[in-house]
């Protein structure tokens, strides 16, 4: 009992100082977590649990790296052989580039089915939508590091993407590279993006998100605004708080996770050539290009789009319009909350065409996804158009069936789904 | 004491604006340097100057590849044969005239090369910057079963025939570069640079 007293006085101690014990009950222990989430809500749990294993693991493999055009490939080959355990520091990183993918695409698509960028969570929406752009910039970055072929040759064109841009493009992707053409300059600095600047920003609105989040509360499979009815201390009649309910489900989850990752991990780490591109085994040689070159999975889709539009419009160039719609594909999603003009939330009460157009979304999303990673054919072409169509259908034409659909009634409270 | 509201509206109002103003246009002039850091160093800058290649040793049909300035420049003594072929079919290609400027003066001709039968261009596809590969022959290939000879780009597709002229209907926009260049001597010829004349 005496350390009780001892532990409570210390907590005292710091709690008069700073805000510790609020802190902890207000974002942790006691946070409110409607009743009704399902598994759909359980990425946001594993993406903060990936980000830090990226970080720490980033952290180890650069006190072996050199970031030199001369010694980088061969400081991912001493990692590789030489450190201890440097391949399964290594691995992991790779495999936690892939998994922070897979993990932010779903859940993106929760917030896409539940509505959770509707008011008043479009700040958050956003707070996401910037933490997944700062993801893209980070993979690119990360990709360009061990220097073997992908990544050479990954770095000039996604440079050379820029070049695309009249008047000012070919002294854009100049400046941007250091260099008429990609060199151990352009390395160096993506290096300095890759684990300085780009981290921070990272970590500073994941925490942004969280806060933002938590002073508007979670959204939930119905869409129900669980504040109208609180309890007499103030609390959501229909949440639980985060310690223990909602922690062990995250837990169980994050078990789960780690069996899928690690079978990666130990027994493909390479993804078969999707996690790590067989071609990157070759040292980066600036003369001759790779039969056939293509981007990590998580961009064919915005790739494919790139492909789709080969033909010259309103004075603008192929190359350009290209770059312009993969641009706008990912912007777009930053607009979403001001596209929807359902009275509703949830995918569950909202309409016929609602559901089609998300069907649409999906379906266009993955097929981009394949298209992105194969060789292109004239019907592969035809096909990468049609997609591409589908996916922007989505989001230009969510402003019409949103508002001509007929909704199903929301219930007022969770008991009564 | 705190008065309860400015004494001079107007008169603050307009130093919070000018404040701001300068504050402004000093973080523009605070920009340059960091700005600038990021251009080509002069020693990358450096790294740009001409480059002497022996092209004596040539045989006809050969392509060669050197490094200029990190990219790789095709020097290629055309053959007879795709001397006529290069003469012949015109109608597919994109900018057949090299009506658009991407080659000097000099190199503005049927042939696109200062000196009949020599190419010298640059390795660097017009569209994303791959370097394409050489298919010289006039055979059937996989991209194409009309294949003249010429450069394919394997990134997306694009094709160039033998003196670099890009395809109509491809992704590359313009046709492959010719860099400056000049010739010293008959076996030595110089990149980087248009020479004295």
């Amino acid at each position: 009992m005496a350390t009780d007293t001892r532990t409570k006085r210390l907590l005292n101690w710091v709690d008069f100082r700073f805000p510790l014990t609020e802190v902890f009950e207000r974002h942790l222990s006691k946070y409110p977590a409607p009743t009704n989430l399902n598994i759909w809500y359980l990425f946001g749990f594993l993406l903060i649990v990936v980000l830090a294993m990226q970080i720490v693991t980033g952290l180890w493999l650069m006190m072996n790296y050199t970031n030199s055009a001369e010694e980088a490939f061969s400081s991912v080959e001493y990692i590789m052989r030489d450190v201890e355990y440097g391949w399964l520091i290594r691995y992991m990183h790779a495999a936690g580039a892939s998994a922070f993918f897979a993990l932010i695409y779903l859940h993106m698509f929760r917030g896409m089915m539940y509505g959770s960028y509707q008011k008043p969570r479009e700040l958050i929406w956003l707070g996401g939508w910037f933490t997944y752009l700062i993801l893209m910039a980070e993979g690119f970055t990360g990709y360009v590091l061990p220097w073997g072929q992908m990544s050479f040759w990954a770095a000039q064109v996604i440079i050379s993407l820029f070049s695309s841009i009249p008047v000012v493009g070919e002294d854009l992707a100049t400046w941007i590279r250091g260099d008429y053409l990609v060199s151990g300059i352009t390395l160096s600095r993506l290096f300095a993006f890759h684990v300085v600047l780009l981290p921070i920003l990272l970590i500073a609105i994941v925490f942004f998100h969280i806060l933002a989040l938590h002073e508007i509360g979670s959204n939930n499979p119905d869409g129900i605004d669980v504040k109208k009815h609180l309890d007499e201390d103030g609390v959501p009649l229909d949440t639980k708080p985060f310690f223990p309910y909602d922690i062990s489900h995250d837990i169980f989850a994050l078990g789960v996770f780690l069996i899928i990752f690690c079978s990666v991990v130990f027994f493909f780490p390479t993804g078969g050539g999707y996690i790590i591109e067989y071609v990157n085994y070759e040292p980066a040689n600036p003369l001759s290009t790779p039969a056939h070159i293509v981007p990590s999975w998580y961009y064919t889709p915005f790739y494919a789009m790139l492909r789709a539009v080969d033909f010259p419009l309103f004075g603008l160039t192929a190359k350009f319009l290209g770059f312009a719609t993969m641009m706008a594909a990912v912007a777009i999603f930053a607009v979403l909350p001001w596209l929807d003009r359902s009275p509703v939330k949830s995918i569950k009460y909202k309409g016929i065409l609602s559901k089609t157009f998300l069907g649409i979304f999906v379906v266009s999303f993955f097929a981009l996804c394949y298209l992105g990673m194969v060789p292109p054919t004239e019907t592969k072409a035809l096909l990468s158009k049609i997609f591409t169509i589908g996916y922007f259908s989505y989001f230009l034409l969510m402003p019409i069936y949103t508002r001509i659909e007929k909704c199903k009634p929301v219930p007022e409270r969770v008991a009564q789904v | 004491m705190q008065p309860n509201s400015p004494p001079n509206p107007i008169r603050r109002q307009l130093l919070t604006s000018v404040t701001s103003l300068l504050g402004f246009v000093g973080v523009i002039f605070a920009a340059i340097p960091f700005l600038s850091a990021f251009k080509p160093s002069a020693r990358a800058e450096a790294a740009g100057a001409p480059i002497k290649v022996n092209i004596g040793k040539l045989s006809q049909g050969e392509l060669m590849t050197v490094e200029w300035r990190g990219m790789p420049v095709f020097v290629y003594k055309v053959s007879n044969e795709a001397q006529n072929v290069l003469s012949l079919d015109k109608t597919k290609l994109a900018d057949p005239n090299s009506a658009q400027e991407q080659q000097p003066q000099y190199a503005k001709n049927d042939t696109r090369s200062r000196k009949e039968g020599i190419a010298v261009l640059k390795g660097v596809c017009t569209h994303l910057g791959c370097a394409p590969k050489f298919y010289p022959e006039a055979t059937s290939q996989d991209f194409d079963p009309n294949w003249q000879g010429g450069f394919f780009c394997p990134c997306h597709g694009s094709k160039f025939d033998l003196a670099g002229r890009v395809y109509a209907n491809v992704p590359a926009p313009t046709n492959l570069e010719v860099p400056p260049h000049y010739f010293e001597s008959d076996s030595m010829l110089v990149i980087g640079s248009d020479g004295a004349s």
